[in-house]
Parts: structure tokens; C-alpha cells; sequence
């Protein structure tokens, strides 16, 4: 049987729930947002009285309202839930309307009147940066000394490098219930990856212990990180008006809501500057990195962290310096988004390769190849590479995809063609696996075992479409020997499972699977015991099971999975066990910046090819092959859809995705018509995707690797395989490192130069000739 | 406005006065509580609302893939609404449900009922052999933020194996009662047998006579652009559904001269032999033309009446010298589109006018209709510059006829009429090519915009003019030359 998808059923036949397709409890209202409509002022006049009086509403409620604290901030209390004096983004929420329908709700906002004294508005991180409006501190990491090592460099290259940030879009925006249930106490279904967040926020929120707030969460309609922390805000929200309401209310974000006020991928500028030896080995990489933070602080400091263990991607660079700012913007509090910082601090050192090799005038690839970290060396943070396999994935790739004829075949094409040109461009990866917060490596699983032996599973992890459940049914049936049929994951519920960590940094199931094991095991211990006893032996170590039955010495005994399960019952035995796990050998000290934050490195090496229409500026993702390492699968086919979901998210950052600010700080791009996530069309038809054979991770459960966030990175390889076309038609042209690659940017760089002396000078012939003849 | 509205929703039979304006989607999820349509964005841009709608047409079910959040229940009147859960078999996965989730082409599960109705309308519908650029074609209005779509594709190939040639149902495919074959095999529900009866029995829409237009507030054609722009006032809003009146609809032809009803939408102006024989290309256009669902509603009226300058139809329709007639009761009016817009929305048209139809002269013998688009993303994206142009050129290479238009760099659709009169009657040159795009762009003034730059705009502009000589002939103007300006 193919390992399947267990949601996939439910999916197909549209009878999977999701917060608002559980039927409405009767009397329901529905909340809607008021944001700002400058991106920075200060507030003189909030006037409400003319949509208070509008059909349907019920309520309207400012900051002043909030019965406990007025503040979401997760890291830094920065963050109020509704801004009362300042108002610090385009769509910064600053009132919440509560009607009879959602079509009321919206209704009333478009009667709210607003007096704002405007401020200025930065929405560049540099300006920030040099402002001073920096978030948390800046930090450097550090290894060598990168002053000394250029001078005795062959090459060296500076230059800028420029990432844009990018829309989660999960197809599912953000949305919250909340019911109250008896005395103080408040149920929230919201899809959030972070159950444990919103359960806080609310009760600071609301003024109560965190034990009065249940949030339950049955499944997300993706969330790529912008769930992580941005699902609090919309779930406080509705427990707000719920709480003082006393009714059921739901707060549904729509579309064009969501997309202006909800933060999203950092956007980042860059400068470097790499040193080479004549042979091509990288000597010394210096890094700036300035991290448009958006107006609150919310997990951008991790982000920027990351963005720095994530510096020299690859490749062992022995000197290094690099620094990085989290600069505080008018732009939405920008949050988690698959690969958290990683993939942005990736795009600079590629920049600065390619930028190195064309000034040596070889291929990229060569100097990839030469610098591909190997057993033993250190990452500037000071971890060293345990089973580094990023040359192997390198070597794979080179063998399996014939690259060096792959490679002619581009060259022939581009002296062959004008109309089109192709590019061809690597991309390797390394991603740390953990949560660089050391404290958030924990998990918690709740097993319960029913007495006609079906099972009962709760954990912190949260089902978001990356088949979470599918391998915690997977791992529990081979924790405790016995049909997948009988497991079920339950819904992430605050009450079956405490203090949880978010369902992110790709190490969900990593967390929650090991805490499977230990409770499978607990049970299994308690079994042995028991059955012991009933056999009579003291050698309790030698009884095992296998597909439901109970063996001795390796011996069947007449003891089933059912039979045991009933009995134990009877003899008075806990179906129940709980388990706790905590990831082994990752810290980290921030005064030094070093330790070993990862229990672990994936690495893959990605080839993209793409074709550019040189007329129209257009193009297409031909085809991309990969050498991914996964460890030992623990359910193929959903860690094949990671890998490519991952890779088209990561084409879509450097191509289409394009995040449009006008200087206002308005977003301009401001709905799904403009802007623009890849559609099948936009992706490659060709996607080769192997995995590593024979890779174990003996730190994973049952030897399998993360795999959410790194194969988002292997997208960043479609930049260079753009630029490499380019080149390939205008050796000499300026190219910037800028991403997205828009098909804009590709004809201003071609053309604009050479063509706009079109429009420039007037025509000779102004009198056009009258048409002949007619 | 309220009328009563009898349809069939699944296997149910529906009577209802909510509201003519009011969204389908919201009435199935609202409403009738069917929550398996999923709204992702309310404008036509994702695919999560897809549903069939179904009529009879000559007597058979004739199904249509639709976005439901821009369709409104009052032109449901006699159809059969088919949302996802109509789909489901009792006890088993229909092919499309079960090759997904063979194949893993639902992780979140957000998108995927869509991705099953528009997959599900191919394997019901689809004339041709299956193919995957078939299916990719049925899906290409579903977003999917998950999976990067491979899993979907494999999904689709599992479906051509099994219904294409030699396939376990390729005797399904090719009957001639497909719908009736993929009962009996039960891999559709049976009630869709009854369905032809049971519309057929649903009489004429008593329409409370309100053609008194000046209490109309809106003119709903397809809804794909007044859903988008005023959507939240329609459900309170009077509106006249157009499409209750389908005598303004088809294409007809008249010795040379081309009759294309107003309501005429993208697909079935695609689909008209008539179309075909003067633009052979077209169905190649469309695809670069919003998307299938959305084709199946917008109508060409509309599309010259939203006025947008980068309308893609309007584009064509003014290369190929379009006059439009408007009704206002008895009175009628003939406009021609190229003088028909006045500045940037503005245009010659009384707001009780309906325009009724759409007029223009068949091309000669030896004229070539061309379109070019480009747009941030290929499929399903606005333009940020388009252009048609109809132009016939002589052996000896004398331009007989240069219709040019660009749209997206003025506030109108732009017809080139400085360019066409300098180009009329010369013999085409790359040197006269050049002097012609010198006056093209004495006839733009593109403003910068979140779809582009004005810098790029006249590049654009520039390129797709020239892809349309290079088209029509290549041996006087030379792609490589124009690239090495
Ligand atoms: C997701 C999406 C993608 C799109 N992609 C494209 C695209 O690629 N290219 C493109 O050109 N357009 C695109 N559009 C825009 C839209 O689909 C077209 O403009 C369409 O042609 C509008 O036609 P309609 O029948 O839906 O008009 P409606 O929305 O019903 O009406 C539009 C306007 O025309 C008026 N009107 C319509 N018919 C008549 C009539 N007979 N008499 C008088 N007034 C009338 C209406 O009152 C209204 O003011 C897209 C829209 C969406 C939502
Ligand atoms: S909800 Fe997105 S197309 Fe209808
Ligand atoms: S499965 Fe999540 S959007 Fe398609």
C-alpha cells in the first residue's frame, strides 16, 4: 500500500472542518476589523457613534474596552491588540465591530471616521537602519578574522543584494470562534499553529488565569508560519467580544484584510563582500544584513538569528563576519514564514558567489562545488558538521543528472537561439534543524488506550496539510506494534496538552513523534509487567511484540492486542501514559554567540533550469532535479509533497511574489489579483526529486529528518538560473541581485537601456503620410 | 430585488427568495450549511469555490465549471447547482477523489474540493482524449498553496491512464451518454440521470416586470468585475440579471458581417466555428485569458463596459473594428468601439442603456488577428500591457490593413489610429517598422502603477507590437533584428 495522506478522504469529499464549517452555535456573532488607514500618525478622534447605529451592529470595542492587558507582544511587550494613540501600519486594527452577520460588520466599517495626525513613514530597512529604529539589538557572529584573510585574497567582490519578502497565502485566512462556556471561562476554536500562544494572549487579554481559556484546534488550512504568531491577534479578538458579549463570536478575516494587515515574509537588504583565493576557494565572507522588521516586534528577533546561522548556507568559509539588524519599519509586524530568516541569509552568499564568478569569469557552480562544508568543519556559530552530506548530495546530483551534458545542452541551445536563452543554476542547502530558542525543543503526547484497544492520541502538533497526523499514526502503530486503523489523532486541545511549543522551525514531528515513543514505550513497559506476571517468568525484557501479538523469547504466546488491553483494564493496569521529551545535546550561549543550536543539518543540492523569452521578458521554470536528504522516510508520498510544495513556494518568492509598497506604506498589491502566487502553469512540469539512500538520522524518530522548511530554498536557485540566461544574451548588461526576478525586472534589464531612445526622440516623420488611398 | 428561484441543488430541489443579488457561495455555506466550498479570496482568484452548474441543453445536462463566489442565486432559476458534495458517492471515492488521494494531491485540504469539481467537470464533460494538459487546463483557475501542484498532476496522469485509450475506462469516456456511463459504472451519483426531467419541469421565472431601468442600481452580466468591485453592496442592491434574457446571447452570421449577442461569454466566443475561422488562435488567447471558470461567466459586454484599458477582449474586439448597439426600451443606438470611451471609465453611454450586440465585418481573405499579453504571471493575471492587432499584408509586402491597439498604457483601450495611417499602404521594412513604434509611442502615456513601471509599460509595448509583425511577417521584419536594435 502507498503511505497515504489520512485527511486526504475528508478533503476530497469537502467534509474535513475547518473553524467556521463546524455548524454555528445559535446566536453567533460576527466580528470585523477597523484598521488604520495611514501607516503611521497619531490618533486625534475615533468616531464610532454613526456605525454603533447601524443595522445589526451590536457592539463596537476600542483598546479602551480590553479588561486585561492590551497586549499581544509574544518576545517584547510591544504590541498592543487594538492601537488607542498610535497607529504604526497601514491596516494597524484599531477598532473591532460586532453585528448579527458578517455582511453588517463590514457594512458598519465603511461608517467609521478617523482623525489621524500623519507621521512620517519609513518602510526602507536601511533608512531605518540609519534612523536608529532598531529592534532588540543588533549581532554579529564571528569566526576568524575576515580583515586579515582579504588581504591575502586573489578576489575580491562587494556589492548589494536585495530580497523581497513574500504573502503566506494560505488559502485559508485567519479566523477565530470563541464560546464561552460557564462562569469565567472561554473556549476558543482558532487556527493557529501556536495553541499555547493563544491561550496566553487570550487570558492576558482578558484579565484571567491561563487555565480559563481552552483553545482547540482541529486542522489549519495551511500555515507557513503565518499562524505561528499572527493567529493570536484575530482569537484574542473574538474571546474579547465573546467574553463581554456573552455570545458566541467569530471573526473571519477577509481576503483583502488579511493580506493588509497581517505581516509576512521579512523582506531584506544586504551588502557583502567575499574574498577568494585565485582557485576559487572562499577565504573570508563579510555580511550586513538588514531585516525590514515591519512596526512590532514579533518573532523578528529569532528570524534575524536564523537569517545569521543561515549566513555561509552550504559552504565552510574559515573567516567570517557577519552582522544583522532587525530595523523597525511602517510596514505590518513581519512574522515566521517557512525557513524563518534561513533562506533570506542563503540569498547574500549566493549573490556574492555568483557575483565572484562572474568577475573570475567561471561558472558558478565550480565555486559551489570547491567550498561544500564537510565532516568535521565548523558553521561561524561554532557547531561543527556531523554527517555532513552536502557533498554527497552534491555528487548525487552530478551523476544522476549527467550535469556536465546537461550543462553543454544549455550552452549549445544559448549559441543557437536569440529569441530564447536558457539558464542553468545550482543550489545547494543546509538547514539547521531545532528551535534556535533552545527552551521550545520540548513536547508533550497524551496516549490514551481504550478498552476495546483503540487508541487515543493528543500532542502539542498542530495539523496544517504538512501530514503531521499521518506520521504520528505512523509512528505510534510502529511504537506500539500494532494496525494503524486503531489510532486516531485527537484535535491540539490546551487541556489534554500544556505549555505546548509551535508547530514550526520544521521540527513538529520530530518533537511530538519522539514524546509518541516514550508514551508508546511507557505503555509497553507497563504491559510487560503485567504479562509477566501472567506468564510467569521473570524476564520480562524478553517479551516483545509484533503485528498486534505478543511474543516470548521470540515465541508466539496466545496473548493479542486486545486480549492484553482488556485485561489490563481489569487488573487495574493505566491505559494512559503521558510523555514528555526534550531534545538532547542543543544550546546555545547568546554572549558568545556560539553552541551547538541544532541536534542536526538536512542538506540537498537543487539544479533549475528556465527558459527566458527575450522579446516579451517572460519565462518559464523548465524543469528542476533534486538530491534531497530525508533521512529514513517516514511516509514518502508526504514528504515528497513537502519537497515540492516547499520548492514552489520558494520559485513563486523569486519570481512572481512580488510584496508592493506604495510610499505611504500602503500595500498595493493588495489582493489575490495583483498579487500573484504560482498557479500550475508557473511551476515546472519536470520536478526529479531523490532522495538520499541509506542517510539514518539516528537523532530522529525512527531515523527520519525534518522536511517543512529547507526545500523552500532550493527555489533560490531559479533566481540564478534567470541570471544565468541573462548573462548568457548580455554578457555585459548590469544585473542586480534583486529579487523577486519579475518579468519587469528581466525586460528593464534587457532592453530598457537600448530601447528607450524609441520614445526618447520624437519620430522624423511627425506628419505621417494620410493613408494611401483612403 | 427578490424573486422566487426554483433550481435543483445537488439532489435537492430548491425554492428560495433570498435575494437576487445574493453569492452562491454564500447561500450554500450560509444557507444551506454545505460547507465543503471554501472561500479564499471572494474575487474570482483562487478556485476554492468552484461548483458545476448544470442545463439542459438540446434536451442533455450541459455542466459548466463556475467560481460561485462572483455567481448570484437569482440566475439559478432552472439549473442544477452541483457543489462538491453532490459529487460524493455513498461509500466510496468517486476517480477523481480517489486518484488525489492515491496520489497525495491534498495536504491542507483547503483548495482541494475545488481542484475535485474542476477535475470532476473534465472527466464529465471534456470532449477530447483526456490528456494532462486537459485536466491542467480544467484546474487552471484553482490555487493551491501547498502542494505545488505535482501531486495534483500525477493525480490527473493516474486519471488519463484510466479513462484514455485502452484504459479500465476508456469505454466511459467514449460513449456517447458519458454522464450515463459514469453512473452506470458508478462513479457519479444516479440522481444526475433525473435531472434533464426534473429541470424541465421547472416552468418559466415569473419576473415582477421592472424594466422601468431607472430603479435598477446594477446591470449584472457574468458579475465577474461588479462582484469584485461592488460586491458587498449587490445582496442589497436592485439588480437586473441580464442573463435571464439569453436572446442576447450567441453569434451569428450574416453574409460578412459577424453578430455577437452582448451576453456572449469568453468561452463560447472561443468556441464558435464562426470565431474560429478567422482567428484560428484563439482558443491559445483565451488561455492567457483570466481562467475557465471564469470564461464560462464574463461576458465580452462586460468587458467593454468595465472599461478597464487592459480589457483583453476589448483589445480584440477593437482591432477587428467592433460597432456596438445599445437598446434603451424601444430606442436603439449604434456606437463604434473605437470612439466609444471618452477618458479613464468614461465612456458614450446612458446608464439605462443594455448594450444588445456586438457588430463587426469578417476579415478579408489573408488577414491575421493576433494578441499578445503579458502579465506578472502567465495564466489567470490582469495585463500589464496588451495588444491585438488585425493586419494583412500583401505578398509584395504593402501593409493593406494595420488595425493596432495597447492596452494598459492610457486611460482607455488604446486604438492606434496615428500608427495605423502611417502604416497603411507602405511596404514593410524594419526601418519603417521602427518609425512606426516612434509613433506608437507618441500615442501612449502609460503611468507607473503596481502592474508596472511606465518605463516598462512602453517596453512592453513596443515588444508585443513587434511580436505581432514578426508574427505576420517574418521575412520584413526579422525577430533577431528587432532584438539586436
Ligand atoms: C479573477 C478574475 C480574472 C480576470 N481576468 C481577466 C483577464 O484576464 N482579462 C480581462 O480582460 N478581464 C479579466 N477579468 C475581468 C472580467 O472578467 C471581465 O471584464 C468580464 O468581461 C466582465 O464581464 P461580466 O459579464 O462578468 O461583467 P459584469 O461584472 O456583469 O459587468 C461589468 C459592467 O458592465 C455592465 N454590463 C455588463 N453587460 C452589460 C450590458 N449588456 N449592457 C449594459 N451594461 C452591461 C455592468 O453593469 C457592469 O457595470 C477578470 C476578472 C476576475 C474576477
Ligand atoms: S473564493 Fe476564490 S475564487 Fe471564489
Ligand atoms: S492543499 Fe493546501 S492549498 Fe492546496
Amino acid at each position: 500500500m502507498t503511505e497515504k495522506h489520512l485527511d486526504a478522504e475528508l478533503h476530497t469529499r469537502g467534509t474535513s472542518l475547518y473553524v467556521d464549517d463546524v455548524a454555528p452555535p445559535a446566536g453567533m456573532l460576527h466580528a470585523a476589523i477597523y484598521g488604520s488607514p495611514v501607516a503611521h500618525g497619531r490618533v486625534k478622534a475615533l468616531r464610532l457613534d454613526e456605525a454603533r447605529n447601524a443595522p445589526g451592529v451590536v457592539a463596537i470595542y476600542t483598546g479602551e474596552d480590553v479588561p486585561g492587558e492590551n497586549q499581544i507582544g509574544p518576545v517584547l511587550p510591544d504590541e498592543p491588540l487594538l492601537a488607542t494613540d498610535l497607529v504604526e501600519y497601514h491596516g494597524h486594527p484599531m477598532a473591532m465591530v460586532v453585528a448579527e452577520t458578517p455582511e453588517d460588520a463590514r457594512h458598519a466599517l465603511t461608517l467609521i471616521e478617523v482623525d489621524i495626525e500623519p507621521l512620517d513613514v519609513i518602510t526602507c530597512p536601511r533608512v531605518a537602519h540609519e534612523a536608529g529604529h532598531i529592534l532588540g539589538t543588533p549581532r554579529t557572529f564571528a569566526m576568524g578574522d575576515t580583515t586579515a584573510a582579504f588581504a591575502d585574497c586573489d578576489i575580491v567582490v562587494e556589492g548589494r543584494s536585495d530580497v523581497g519578502g513574500q504573502e503566506h497565502l494560505y488559502l485559508e485566512t485567519q479566523r477565530a470562534r470563541a464560546v464561552p462556556t460557564e462562569g469565567d471561562r472561554i473556549r476558543v476554536y482558532s487556527s493557529t499553529q501556536s495553541p499555547y500562544a493563544v491561550q496566553k494572549a487570550c487570558a492576558r487579554i482578558l484579565g484571567l488565569p491561563t487555565h480559563r481559556v481552552e483553545v482547540d484546534v482541529i486542522r489549519l488550512g495551511g500555515g507557513f508560519g503565518g499562524k505561528e504568531d499572527q493567529a493570536t491577534s484575530w482569537a484574542c479578538l473574538a474571546a474579547l467580544a465573546c467574553q463581554i458579549t456573552g455570545r458566541p463570536t467569530q471573526l473571519v478575516l477577509h481576503r483583502l484584510d488579511d493580506l493588509r494587515m497581517t505581516g509576512k515574509r521579512h523582506p531584506y537588504s544586504a551588502d557583502y563582500k567575499i574574498g577568494l583565493s585565485k582557485e576559487g576557494k572562499i577565504l573570508a565572507f563579510e555580511v550586513k544584513h538588514f531585516q525590514n522588521a515591519g512596526a512590532k516586534t514579533d518573532l523578528s528577533l529569532a528570524v534575524l538569528e536564523r537569517t545569521l546561522f543561515h549566513s555561509t548556507n552550504s559552504y565552510f568559509i574559515p573567516n567570517v563576519r557577519a552582522y544583522a539588524a532587525s530595523c523597525r519599519t511602517n510596514l505590518p509586524p513581519n512574522t515566521a514564514f517557512r525557513g524563518f530568516g534561513g533562506p533570506q541569509g542563503m540569498f547574500v552568499i549566493e549573490s556574492a558567489i555568483a557575483h565572484a564568478a562572474e568577475v573570475m569569469g567561471v561558472d558558478r557552480s565550480e565555486i559551489q562545488k570547491k567550498n561544500l562544508i564537510q565532516e568535521g568543519q565548523s558553521f561561524p556559530y561554532g557547531q561543527q558538521a556531523e554527517r555532513a552530506r552536502a557533498r554527497r548530495t552534491w555528487e548525487e546530483a552530478e551523476t544522476n543528472f549527467e550535469i556536465g551534458s546537461w550543462q553543454k545542452e544549455i550552452a549549445d541551445y544559448n549559441a543557437k537561439n536569440a529569441a530564447t536563452k536558457k539558464g542553468l543554476a545550482a543550489m545547494p542547502i543546509c538547514f539547521g534543524i531545532s528551535f534556535t530558542a533552545t527552551f521550545l525543543n520540548q513536547a508533550s503526547a497524551l496516549m490514551h488506550v481504550y478498552t476495546d484497544g483503540s487508541v487515543s492520541l493528543s500532542t502539542g502538533g498542530v495539523e496544517m496539510g504538512q501530514g503531521l497526523s499521518s506520521k504520528l499514526v505512523r509512528i505510534a502503530a510502529q511504537a506500539l506494534r500494532i494496525s494503524p486503523h486503531r489510532i486516531k489523532v485527537e484535535t491540539t486541545n490546551t487541556t489534554r496538552i500544556a505549555n505546548m511549543s509551535p508547530s514550526a522551525a520544521s521540527a513538529t514531528t520530530d518533537l511530538n513523534g519522539s514524546a509518541t515513543i516514550l508514551a508508546a514505550e511507557e505503555l509497553r513497559r507497563r504491559f510487560r509487567e503485567l504479562l509477566a506476571r501472567e506468564l510467569g517468568v521473570q524476564d520480562a525484557e524478553n517479551i516483545t511484540f509484533e503485528d498486534e501479538k505478543v511474543f516470548y523469547c521470540d515465541e508466539p504466546t496466545d496473548w493479542t492486542w486486545e486480549k492484553l488491553v482488556a485485561h489490563a483494564y481489569l487488573s487495574r493496569v493505566s491505559l494512559s501514559a503521558h510523555a514528555f521529551f526534550a531534545t538532547p545535546n542543543v544550546w546555545f550561549d547568546k554572549q558568545k554567540e556560539t553552541g551547538r543550536p541544532f541536534a542536526y543539518h538536512v542538506f540537498g543540492t537543487a539544479w533549475t533550469e528556465v527558459t527566458v523569452d527575450m522579446l516579451r521578458g517572460t519565462y518559464t521554470v523548465d524543469r528542476v532535479r533534486l538530491v534531497h536528504d530525508l533521512g529514513r522516510t517516514l511516509n514518502e508520498n508526504v514528504d515528497l509533497g513537502q519537497i515540492e510544495g516547499g520548492l514552489a513556494q520558494g520559485i513563486g518568492w523569486m519570481t512572481l511574489e512580488e510584496l508592493a509598497f506604495a510610499e505611504d506604506g500602503r500595500l498595493t498589491s493588495h489582493a489575490l489579483s495583483t498579487y500573484k502566487a504560482p498557479d500550475g502553469d508557473a511551476l515546472p512540469d519536470e520536478i526529479d526529486v531523490r532522495l538520499l539512500e541509506d542517510a539514518d538520522n539516528p537523532v530522529g524518530p525512527f531515523g527520519s529528518k525534518a522536511v517543512g522548511e529547507p526545500p523552500l530554498m532550493y527555489g533560490i536557485g531559479t533566481f540564478f538560473a534567470l541570471r544565468a540566461a541573462l548573462r548568457a544574451a548580455a554578457p555585459e548588461a548590469e544585473l542586480a541581485f534583486n529579487a523577486p526576478m519579475t518579468p519587469e525586472k528581466v525586460m528593464m534589464q534587457l532592453h530598457h537601456n537600448r530601447l528607450r531612445t524609441l520614445w526618447e526622440t520624437p519620430p522624423t516623420s511627425t506628419a505621417a503620410p494620410a493613408a494611401a488611398g483612403e | 430585488m427578490t424573486t422566487h428561484v426554483e433550481f435543483w441543488l445537488n439532489d435537492r430541489r430548491v425554492i428560495t427568495d433570498v435575494p437576487d443579488g445574493m453569492l452562491v457561495l454564500d447561500y450554500l455555506r450560509k444557507d444551506r450549511l454545505l460547507t465543503g466550498t471554501k472561500e479564499g479570496c471572494k474575487e474570482g482568484d483562487c478556485g476554492a469555490c468552484s461548483i458545476l452548474i448544470g442545463e439542459v441543453v438540446d434536451g442533455v445536462m450541459r455542466y459548466q465549471p463556475v467560481t460561485s463566489c462572483l455567481t448570484p442565486v437569482g440566475e439559478m432559476h432552472g439549473k442544477h447547482v452541483v457543489s462538491i458534495e453532490g459529487l460524493n458517492l455513498p461509500n466510496k471515492l468517486n476517480p477523481v477523489q480517489q486518484a488525489m488521494v492515491d496520489r497525495v494531491g491534498s495536504q491542507c485540504g483547503f483548495c482541494t474540493p475545488g481542484f475535485i469539481v474542476s477535475m470532476c467537470w473534465y472527466m464529465m464533460a471534456a470532449r477530447e482524449t483526456p490528456t494532462l494538459e486537459g485536466f491542467q487546463r480544467a484546474f487552471s483557475g484553482n490555487l493551491c498553496r501547498c502542494t505545488g501542484y505535482a501531486a495534483i498532476n500525477r493525480a490527473s496522469l493516474d486519471l488519463v491512464e484510466q479513462f484514455g485509450p485502452g484504459g479500465q475506462w476508456a469505454s466511459i469516456w467514449q460513449a456517447d451518454d458519458r454522464l450515463g456511463a459514469l453512473m452506470e459504472a458508478g462513479l457519479l451519483p444516479g440522481y444526475f440521470a433525473e435531472m434533464p426531467k426534473r429541470l424541465e419541469a421547472i416552468g418559466e421565472m415569473e419576473e415582477v416586470p421592472r424594466d422601468d431601468a431607472d430603479v435598477i442600481d446594477f446591470f449584472v452580466a457574468g458579475g465577474t468585475d461588479l462582484y469584485v468591485q461592488k460586491g458587498e453592496l449587490l445582496p442589497r442592491a436592485q439588480v437586473k440579471i441580464l442573463n435571464r434574457h439569453p436572446e442576447m446571447k450567441g453569434i451569428r452570421k450574416e453574409g460578412d458581417t459577424l453578430h455577437i449577442g452582448a451576453l456572449t461569454t469568453f468561452e463560447e466566443f472561443g468556441a464558435s466555428e464562426d470565431v474560429l475561422a478567422f482567428i484560428p488562435e484563439i482558443q491559445d488567447y483565451l488561455h492567457l485569458i483570466a481562467s475557465l471558470p471564469l470564461r464560462n461567466r464574463a461576458t465580452i459586454a462586460g468587458n467593454i463596459i468595465n472599461a478597464s484599458p487592459i480589457g483583453d477582449m476589448t483589445a480584440i474586439m477593437l482591432a477587428l473594428d467592433t460597432t456596438l448597439v445599445f437598446a434603451r426600451g424601444e430606442t436603439t443606438r449604434e456606437v463604434e468601439l473605437k470612439r466609444f470611451y471618452k477618458g479613464y471609465k468614461t465612456f458614450d453611454k446612458h446608464p439605462a442603456e443594455v448594450m444588445t450586440e456586438m457588430v463587426l465585418k469578417v476579415p478579408a481573405a489573408g488577414t491575421g488577428v493576433y494578441f499578445e499579453k503579458v502579465s506578472k504571471r502567465r495564466c489567470l493575471d490582469i495585463a500589464t500591457v496588451n495588444s491585438a492587432a488585425k493586419l494583412r499584408i500583401s505578398d509584395e509586402g504593402v501593409v493593406e490593413e494595420a488595425s493596432l491597439t495597447l492596452g494598459g498604457v492610457a486611460a482607455t483601450p488604446l486604438w492606434l489610429e496615428k500608427t495605423g495611417e502611417f502604416l497603411n499602404g507602405e511596404v514593410l521594412s524594419e526601418t519603417l517598422w521602427r518609425e512606426a513604434l516612434r509613433i506608437a509611442h507618441t500615442e501612449m502615456s502609460p503611468i507607473s502603477d503596481v502592474r508596472g513601471s511606465a518605463e516598462y509599460k512602453r517596453l512592453l509595448a513596443t515588444q508585443l507590437l513587434t511580436a505581432h509583425v514578426v508574427k505576420a511577417a517574418p521575412e520584413r521584419v526579422s525577430l533577431d533584428a528587432m532584438l539586436a536594435i
